[in-house]
């Protein structure tokens, strides 16, 4: 492999984890198989309950601390940042969404995506946030309560906070599990687009077979 | 951001929000009241005592001696003999005397009978008009000239003894020669002449040797206890001798301290008066009632000390509810020292709102017992003074309960687990 190559390499693939392993007080074990994905590209985690999907989950997206094993996002080793840097790597390049919509119930839908750029950089990219919630079909929502949109709205939401400052990484713990179908199949639809529109990788966690219809590109923990 | 977060997370559970703040705003308001009254009243009482060393009067309380002739709020103790007076006024001891004779009041406002030696006592000047020179003729106090719309030139007849009720002595008017400058003392309320106008208005044929006391709040007569007003027609002209009259109390200043020590017992040793030193009696009266105001402000603490225990308790429960809310935070980049800072914002904000309150309410209760005081006693407080210090330190305090009651719950909020949070929703 020429060191051209390499390079290349090492730009394209936005996650990369090696040999991960957690382990719960010693008793629970986990070993999970090594990710490598491209921005733009989608992957499945799937497997019953207990596998461990959403740990895996929580140490890609820094909440857990792997035992051993290394994960790379872009060119950082994120094992490798100090808490504080975590958070603002998190918050910068990382976007969480999750099985269920939690908000600051304070504040208004906008407030809320842009509260997410302002945690993150220190700007409040209001107009990035606008149009993320019109493209996602929530100009009509924006300044409600979070609590008076419906459940599939709120995941809408989710999506617009997680996208709102261009993450690299796109993470989604089970994002259509309480959804009907037409908008589980919404939002399956909005998370590929987008994440490839964003150049982010998406990776989803999940048990939903909706969801394993759409994606091929899956691995399943066992 | 924080503090907008702070702010609408605040108002997000107003129930909880505002049994902290009437809590809060209730102790502030307290305690603020009572640091603005004691202040300017310690301040009122003392500045009127400048240059009077000991006041010579009748036995009785000296208490309601300083009270009477000093502050003009009390009953006089009863009557001294003038020329007896006169005697202990030319002492060597004594630097300045001001002679003081009660009577009549003209609508609530008494008329004293004293020297010009007054006016200047309490650094006032005649602003406009001249000093009283002969009989009946006034120097009118700013107040009064303010609220009665008086001019040099009026005419007006005194009401006897210090009710404005009391009977009017219709047979001398009295004439407005000047009005004095405005001082924030007590002479503002008052209206003075000179000796002979009281002793005159006072004047009658049968004339008894005793003078008591009346009944009735502050009825002094001079000369005689029995009114007969018919018989004062033909007695205007007459010169007013000086011979057996008797005026109220004398207010002494000392050349030096040894009359301060001495006549105390001098004085009861040898006359049938006393010497009252308002330095004395006004610090014993403070002392009195600062016992009670001390218990108001341990009250008001206390109060103070439940509304931390109250936003505790708030900030407490919700965290439960909020730990999505921080763990979401955290999730979008937060760091543990934001949530920490959140929550202390949260109940310091509250503190803060607390006293912006109790600072408007206590001022307004101060106002309005400024106006009930101002009726009955002529005395006014200024609800919008600061006193910096003490409502520097109150301020202080409320923010430190405020930090106080967040400390466990921002401690929690900073040690929140996320993983484990959002693993369980």
């Amino acid at each position: 492999m020429s060191i051209l190559q390499a390079v290349a390499e090492t730009t394209l693939i936005m996650i990369q984890t090696k040999n991960l392993a957690f382990s719960y007080n010693g008793k629970v074990n986990f070993n999970f198989p090594d990710i490598s994905l491209d921005s733009g590209q989608v992957l499945l985690i799937t497997g019953g309950s207990g596998k461990g999907k959403t740990t895996l989950l929580h140490l890609l997206g820094g909440l857990l601390k792997a035992q051993s094993g290394s994960i790379r996002i872009g060119d950082i080793n994120i094992e490798s940042l100090s808490n504080k840097k975590l958070d603002k790597f998190r918050g910068k390049n990382i976007g969480l969404i999750l099985q269920q919509s939690h908000f600051v119930e304070a504040f208004s839908v906008f407030e809320n995506v842009v509260l997410s750029s302002w945690l993150a950089t220190g700007q409040k990219a209001e107009e990035k946030a606008k149009s993320l919630l019109a493209e996602l079909g929530l100009s009509d929502q924006i300044h409600k309560l979070t609590s008076r949109l419906s459940i599939g709205q709120q995941q809408r939401v989710s999506i617009a906070r997680a996208l709102v400052n261009e993450p690299q990484l796109l993470l989604a713990d089970e994002p259509t599990s309480s959804l009907d179908d037409e908008n589980a199949y919404k939002v399956a639809d909005l998370l590929s687009q987008l994440s490839k529109e964003y150049g982010a990788a998406l990776i989803i966690v999940t048990h939903d077979q909706r969801l394993k219809d759409r994606f091929s590109n899956q691995i399943t923990l066992v | 951001m924080i503090v907008k977060l702070a702010w609408k997370n605040i108002w997000f559970k107003p129930l909880n929000t505002i049994l902290s703040i009437v809590l809060l705003t209730a102790s502030v308001a307290i305690i603020s009241l009572l640091i603005l009254l004691q202040e300017q009243f310690e301040k009122q009482f003392s500045s009127n005592i400048d240059g009077v060393d000991v006041v010579l009067g009748a036995q009785g309380s000296p208490l309601q001696l300083i009270l009477s002739s000093v502050y003009q709020v009390d009953a006089p103790t009863g009557n001294i003999s003038y020329s007896e007076a006169k005697t202990w006024m030319k002492h060597p001891f004594v630097k300045s005397a001001i002679p003081l004779a009660f009577g009549d009041n003209y609508r609530g406002f008494k008329i004293v009978g004293t020297t010009p030696d007054y006016l200047s006592k309490f650094g006032a000047t005649v602003s406009q008009g001249k000093i009283f020179q002969a009989d009946f003729e006034v120097v009118v106090g700013a107040e009064i000239a303010k609220k009665l719309n008086i001019k040099v030139g009026d005419k007006f007849f005194g009401s006897h003894g210090d009710a404005a009720e009391g009977e009017v002595h219709e047979e001398f008017a009295y004439k407005v020669s000047g009005i004095a400058s405005p001082t924030g003392k007590v002479i503002d309320n008052l209206i003075l002449c000179n000796i002979p106008s009281v002793w005159a208005m006072h004047e009658n044929h049968e004339h008894a040797d005793e003078n008591p006391a009346h009944g009735e709040e502050g009825h002094i007569h001079f000369e005689g206890d029995e009114h007969d007003h018919d018989h004062h027609d033909h007695e205007k002209a007459m010169p007013v001798s000086e011979e057996g009259k008797e005026i109220t109390a004398v207010l002494i200043k000392f050349r030096n301290k040894m009359g301060f020590v001495t006549w105390p017992r001098l004085i009861a040793q040898n006359t049938k008066m006393q010497a009252a030193s308002p330095a004395i009696e006004i610090n014993r009266l403070f002392s009195l009632f600062g016992i009670g105001l001390q218990a108001l402000q341990y009250l008001a603490y206390g109060i103070m000390l439940i509304s931390g225990i109250s936003i505790f308790i708030a900030l407490y429960n919700t965290l439960k509810e909020r730990k999505y809310e921080f763990a979401l935070l955290r999730v979008s980049g937060a760091s543990r020292m934001q949530l920490l800072t959140l929550v202390l914002f949260e109940s310091i904000l509250l503190c803060f709102v607390g006293f912006i309150f109790g600072t408007i309410v206590g001022r307004i209760a101060l106002l309005l017992i400024s106006s009930s005081t101002d009726e009955e006693y002529k005395m006014t407080f200024d609800p919008f003074a600061f006193i910096w210090q003490k409502e520097g330190i109150l301020f202080i305090v409320t923010i430190f309960v405020g930090v106080l009651a967040a400390v466990i719950p921002a401690i929690k909020a900073y040690r929140l687990n996320i993983s484990k949070t959002l693993a369980n929703a």
